[in-house]
């Protein structure tokens, strides 16, 4: 008897996602034997991303629940890269005046 | 239930004892327990700054050496920010009024609610605690590498703030999720007053950049006890980063002081004018998008930090951006003057007081948003003066105007409104004389934060430390109005001003649950003519 | 308030007084929990972004602390905090499903889990003491490899400084995760939750995937980038 609006998900995908999200660690750790330079740290995050994504969707119900905790969540993030883009901005552009001390 | 009100039951006096109260879950006694200790926290603060502008009276000491005015003006800066202006709105008012605004019985979580009190409670007693500890002479901006050397009780002053840090995400999160989920039936999103979306944007920014301050001053406490190298350029750390981190949470909390001091003016001046709001939507909106600007801006602290010149004029850039919205509010408050029913009662003395200073602070603020300019105002008086025309000029004058506003429905009384309408004159004489030589003193290059300066700019500041203890007696008019009317103040009635926003339907003060009968929206919230 | 009849579809659970039905009372608690795990990352996200930027300047030298993490041990904490993501997730689904007794097993699963990781980690941070790998000023390496490295990167503190300020914050994490379940057993051995009433699993487990969401993170960047 599930009330209005409470989806329920079949239990075999919640084994599907979590197979996918164990094959994707071993994604990661694999290709982190392969040097690609500062790609490796962009590929990890990219899966990183991916798994999360499927817990957001999937664990955290969020594929089927109120879109406005999906806005929520992601102005976090959102508001999170600014903290970084701006400080970035800040330590790549400073002009280097040699050894203060 | 409904015979409630008639035996004159309300939320002051259905139940009594110390107990009662401090383990009270209802909106209305949280937001007074707020109000109590906000303004135990501001005496205390005012104090501290009183004292300041004593020593300031005269070029050389006075009644304190540099150390202890260092300790002073640091406890005076951290009360007044953590412990006064960033709960005094939200905290005090907010919880009393957001409910009751909204049509609901109580905030979406109460017991939080409380909690979030006992957070304020404890984070200022640690932070108090520190004046065992030699007290802290860090400002309260806690600037690393000063503020992981200095042999003092800082760590406690950094722990109180992070606790306190707590019971504004708490607030924040509470209001979020009652302006979404407790509107009362018919409520939508543009019919809800406009103190509602000043909160509501408030507590996004609560919600939002007080956890990177939760993070920074954790990680500053654990540059102290393991100097674990973050901050510090001797390990390799960044101290601009810490100003970074620091001024992501802070900026926006200037905000979170200013933007609900915005709605209360809103309210009052519709109010007092007796018209419907002129630009309703634009001001609602403007609330929305002061608070997403301000994370974009934080870098307009730091133009002399080291900082990267590029960040600098991104920064200086967007900053200008800030006054686009908030000149719409100002316009608006005036437009809704034009033409309006005005009755020029204290509440409305200090929102127009706020149009005055705030106007000023705004408006200094885009001269000191310049890159070129600030190099030469950073750190001096002018920078002082333009902070506190916001700040005092902004918000406390709209804490004032709020509790006039607000008192008949609090306690059912109505204050002495010769005695209110004579605080507003003294707070408003005696605030423009303390701070407007402060810009000249500024321009003329006094830094701020020293307990001495050079003879020539002795004048000013005499004139200057006369004007604080003008607003000290202000203060205290007030104070006195305020216990005066809660003695031998007049019956109220619901609604003395004649205003059209939901609180003023129920009782005053409101029984427990705030409305007898679940009220329903059909308009929106000022249709005067 | 004696209003059985707004509790029709929730036999046994009382709603707050201010709530004008249990619906309303299941969403707020979780808006409020997702305005939670907001906060969440945002402090969180304050460190993560400071490893990253010193990440990007010393590229060789968080390298170098790398080397020292194990990175087996890291994907072997990976495993189980996926695993445990699984049965948190699985405890609400069997909550939806009226079945008491799996929603207590998967708790009880979900709650090893979390020892797991916590004894995993404890034998990590044992193994970094004693080898001199403390955070801070208190960076003391006493083997030779370490040593040499500690040379050529006199700043090689600060990579430990991050590693356990960031496993040390998701650790306490965990901890208060592992507290919330058992309270959650507690609770479900009273026979508390039902379809009609699942809202603290819900919330709880909201937070423990969030506590698993840093950990996706975590991982490849401290023990596989480096």
């Amino acid at each position: 008897m599930a009330s209005g609006g409470k989806h329920i998900i079949p239990f075999n995908v919640y084994i599907k996602v979590l197979l996918a999200l164990l094959a994707l660690t071993v994604v990661t750790v694999l290709v982190a034997q392969v040097h690609f330079g500062a790609f490796n740290t962009v590929i990890a995050m990219l899966i990183a991303s991916i798994k999360a994504g499927l817990v957001l969707a999937i664990f955290m119900h969020l594929k089927y629940d109120d879109k406005l905790y999906v806005v929520w969540f992601g102005s976090a993030v959102f508001f999170l890269v600014v903290l970084w883009l701006f400080c970035w901005t800040d330590f790549y552009t400073r002009v280097f005046q040699g050894p203060i001390l | 239930m409904a015979t409630a009100a008639h035996s004159g039951k309300n939320y002051l006096n259905e139940k009594s004892g110390l107990w009662s109260w401090l383990t009270s879950l209802d909106h209305k006694r949280i937001g007074i327990m707020y109000m109590i200790s906000v303004m135990i926290f501001f005496a205390i603060g005012g104090t501290f700054a009183m004292l300041l502008r004593w020593e300031l009276f005269g070029a050389g000491p006075t009644i304190m050496n540099a150390h202890q005015y260092n300790q002073t003006m640091t406890f005076h800066g951290a009360i007044m920010v953590f412990m006064v202006i960033i709960p005094g709105i939200p905290a005090f008012l907010g919880n009393f009024i957001l409910p009751l605004h909204l049509g609901a019985k109580d905030v979406a979580f109460p017991r939080v609610n409380l909690m979030s009190w006992y957070c304020l409670m404890v984070g200022s007693a640690i932070a108090f605690w520190s004046l065992f500890y030699h007290g802290s002479d860090t400002g309260w901006t806690f600037y690393t590498p000063y503020s992981v050397t200095t042999q003092n009780g800082t760590i406690w002053l950094v722990f109180g703030a992070f606790i306190i840090g707590f019971s504004s995400i708490l607030t924040g999160l509470n209001f979020i999720v009652t302006t979404h989920k407790l509107r009362a039936p018919g409520m939508s999103f543009w019919r809800m007053p406009l103190f509602v979306w000043a909160l509501y944007s408030t507590a996004l920014l609560q919600v939002l950049a007080t956890p990177v301050l939760a993070i920074t001053l954790l990680l500053l406490a654990m540059e102290r006890l393991l100097g674990i190298g973050v901050f510090d350029p001797n390990l390799g750390g960044d101290p601009v980063l810490f100003q970074h981190f620091f001024w992501f949470y802070s900026h926006p909390a200037v905000y979170i002081m200013i933007l609900p001091a915005m709605g209360v003016v809103s309210e009052i001046i519709t109010a007092f004018s007796h018209k419907t709001i002129f630009g309703y939507k634009a001001i609602a909106l403007s609330s929305v998008g002061i608070a997403a600007v301000s994370f974009f801006v934080w870098g307009h602290h730091m133009f002399v930090s080291g900082q990267s010149e590029i960040a600098g004029i991104i920064f200086s850039f967007i900053t200008m951006l800030v006054g686009v919205p908030t000149a719409i509010k100002c316009f608006n408050w005036v437009a809704t003057l034009y033409r309006g029913s005005v009755r020029f009662d204290s509440p409305l003395l200090f929102a127009l007081g706020f149009l005055f200073l705030f106007t000023i602070g705004g408006v200094t603020g885009i001269i000191l948003a310049t890159v070129g300019i600030d190099v030469h105002f950073h750190d001096t008086y002018f920078v002082v003066a333009h902070f506190h025309y916001v700040m005092v000029g902004g918000t406390l004058m709209a804490i004032m105007g709020g509790i006039y506003y607000w008192f008949p429905k609090m306690f059912g009384k109505l204050v002495n409104e010769f005695w209110a309408r004579l605080s507003f004159v003294f707070i408003f004489i005696g605030f423009n004389v303390t701070f407007f030589p402060q810009f000249v003193l500024g321009a003329m290059g006094m830094p701020r934060r020293y307990f001495d300066y050079l003879p020539e700019y002795e004048p000013l500041n005499r004139i200057s430390s006369f004007g604080a203890w003008t607003i000290g007696v202000g203060f205290l008019i007030g104070l006195g109005v305020i216990i005066h009317g809660l003695l031998r103040g007049k019956p109220a009635g619901p609604n003395p001003w004649g205003a059209k926003t939901l609180e003023w339907t129920t009782a005053s003060p409101p029984p427990h649950e705030n409305f007898l009968v679940q009220p329903v929206v059909t308009a929106g919230p000022y249709e005067y003519r | 308030m004696s209003t059985v009849s707004s509790s029709q579809h929730n036999n046994g659970h009382h709603h707050a007084h201010h709530f004008e039905s249990a619906e309303a009372e299941y969403h707020a608690s979780k808006f409020g929990t997702w305005t939670f795990l907001v906060t969440e990352i945002l402090m969180f996200g304050g460190l993560f972004v400071g490893y990253i930027l010193y990440h990007e300047r010393y590229p060789q030298m968080f390298h170098a602390g790398s080397t020292f993490l194990d990175w087996r041990l890291g994907a072997l904490n990976t495993v189980v905090l996926l695993f445990s993501s699984l049965t948190m997730a699985l405890s609400i689904y069997y909550a939806q499903m009226n079945d008491k007794r799996k929603v207590l097993i998967n708790l009880y699963i979900t709650l090893a889990c979390g020892f797991v990781f916590m004894i995993v980690k404890a034998f990590e941070y044992t193994s970094k003491f004693s080898h001199g790998l403390f955070p801070g000023k208190y960076f003391n390496p006493h083997e030779p490899h370490a040593i040499q490295l500690h040379q050529q990167f006199p700043d090689l503190a600060q990579y430990f400084s991050f590693y356990f300020t960031m496993t040390g914050l998701h650790g306490s994490h965990v901890l208060v995760g592992m507290g919330l379940i058992g309270w959650l057993i507690y609770r479900a051995h009273k026979g508390e939750f039902h379809s009609g009433y699942y809202t603290p699993v819900e919330c709880v487990g909201l937070f423990w995937h969030l506590v698993d969401l840093i950990w996706i993170y975590l991982f490849p960047l401290l023990y596989l980038v480096g």
